[in-house]
């Protein structure tokens, strides 16, 4: 994604080797990825469900 | 000693010989207070040797500190995959690794190359119609081990 879009950043983040950030966002399990801080998405998804639910980090909704 | 089996080398001789544009990977380290950054060093010494397209540039985050904002990247180990254009002009993909790239991460390292090297994405095109359309920015951490 971050490669089909100069807005996004992607990291890919060793949780063992930073005990501080897993527990920030409170990792239990992996894969687990967090979006602009805000939105959690469990478990590897499907493609467009994975789009659909990082992109919904940008939702005023959500805000 | 090379890490990677003889046979792994030649799986991935393969695949990056399919690269079209060259990759360079930025390696962010510290010489000290940083368990894993030789460990890390060694697991991306060996792909420069698999491919002539695949290049490391190291950069201190203590005594590049302004290149290291540049990137955001604000700890160690890190790697930036970086994609260069015909005219030698660099361009970060925004695709991170903090930590080291073991088992598992070793395998995204290596698609993440092989994607800013010029191969298809996985996206549909309707995503990705999707996120091009993205206006603001957007950061997506994903927190794996190596297991």
């Amino acid at each position: 994604m971050a490669f089909a879009s100069p807005k996004i950043t992607a990291l890919a983040v060793e949780a063992t080797e930073y005990p501080d950030l897993a527990r920030k966002y409170r990792v239990t399990g992996v894969p687990k990825s967090v979006v602009n801080d805000k939105v959690e998405i469990m478990g590897a998804l499907p493609q467009d469900l994975f789009v659909e639910q990082a992109l919904s980090a940008l939702d005023p909704a959500d805000a | 000693m090379a890490l990677l089996s003889p046979a792994d080398q030649d799986k991935l001789r393969e695949a990056f010989a399919e690269m079209t544009a060259p990759v360079k990977i930025v390696f962010f380290t510290q010489t000290l207070g940083c368990d894993t950054c030789l460990q890390t060093r060694q697991i991306i010494d060996e792909l420069p040797a698999l491919s002539d397209r695949v290049t490391i540039e190291e950069v201190n985050l203590v005594l590049d500190a302004d290149k290291a904002r540049a990137f955001a990247v604000d700890r160690v180990p890190a790697l930036a995959i970086v994609g260069v254009d015909a005219e030698g002009v660099d361009h970060d993909s925004r695709i991170r690794f903090v930590g080291t790239p073991a088992g598992y991460e070793f395998i995204s390292l290596v698609q993440a190359v092989l994607l800013v090297g010029g191969r298809e994405s996985i996206l549909t095109p309707e995503n990705r119609a999707k996120i091009a359309a993205v206006a603001d920015p957007i950061t997506i951490q994903v927190y794996t081990t190596p297991t």
